[in-house]
């Protein structure tokens, strides 16, 4: 799935990493949890969290990650976006909840990686 | 390439910054032609600890040799100790305090999260005199 996809179908504002949007995404993951993102997520996914500091983003740039999206209409700070585009990651945000946002990309394809 | 040395100071008072390090080896990691699995065991295991430092120990010191074969890291504060290594191994185990969780972490996946991303992991621990990590990643 594309970034714009993403976009698209969680109707979500781009804060930051418009010139990313043809970028490829083949996993999500949605947690307020960063260690167990560390502990499971492949690369090349999407993040999906309720958690607004700057470690959302060390966490994705640790493991590689695309993309961001703060879910329930959570805004970043300036420094969480300054950070994030220094790393060339896509934040974005959506007014869906946690649930509603990783069902919609469910039912367009987008599926979880394996655990472990 | 001979062996690179680097050195961090992480300060204990300040959650925003943590991970400040694990950047920035990883960095250095790729601009050195790394491979990609190799950098990305690292900088998890790394950034974990990391965060440690400052959720526990109140900062500490890592310090990082790079050489082809190996990148070994070690880590080293002053905070309080840990009581029962084995026990703060389990996953879900955590003593972090809620302020802690709230920020993400403090759910029992650290340690567990290292000794998984590293091939060596040792630590030499004294309750009340501090603890240091002894990491490796080879590079295969």
């Amino acid at each position: 799935m594309k970034v714009y996809e993403i976009r698209d179908i969680l109707d979500a504002e781009v804060i930051c990493g418009e010139e990313f949007m043809d970028r490829d995404v083949f996993t999500a993951c949605g947690s307020d949890m960063m260690s167990d993102v560390l502990a499971y997520v492949k690369e090349q996914a999407v993040l999906l969290s309720g958690l607004i500091n700057p470690q959302v983003v060390r966490t994705a740039e640790m493991m590689d990650m695309q993309c961001i999206v703060f879910v329930r209409g959570k805004h970043p700070d300036e420094s969480i976006i300054k950070l994030a585009e220094s790393r060339d990651i896509v934040l974005m945000s959506t007014k869906h909840a946690m649930f509603a946002s990783c069902g919609m990309l469910y039912e367009k394809g987008l599926r979880g990686g394996s655990l472990k | 390439m001979s062996s690179i040395n680097l050195h961090f100071d992480v300060p204990g008072d300040d959650f925003t910054r943590a991970g400040e390090a694990s950047g920035s080896v990883k960095k250095t990691l790729k601009d050195l032609g790394f491979g990609h699995d190799v950098v990305r065991k690292a900088v998890i295991a790394l950034y974990e600890a990391e965060i440690n430092l400052v959720i526990h120990a109140g900062g500490g010191q890592i310090d990082i040799e790079i050489s082809p074969e190996c990148i070994s890291m070690v880590l080293t504060d002053h905070g309080p100790g840990i009581p029962d290594v084995a026990l703060a191994m389990q996953e879900g185990y955590s003593t972090a305090p809620d302020n802690i969780r709230s920020l993400g972490f403090g759910a029992g996946m650290g340690l567990p999260n290292i000794k998984k991303y590293t091939d060596e992991m040792k630590i030499d621990t004294k309750v009340g005199e501090g603890t240091t990590m002894y990491l490796k990643v080879f590079n295969t």
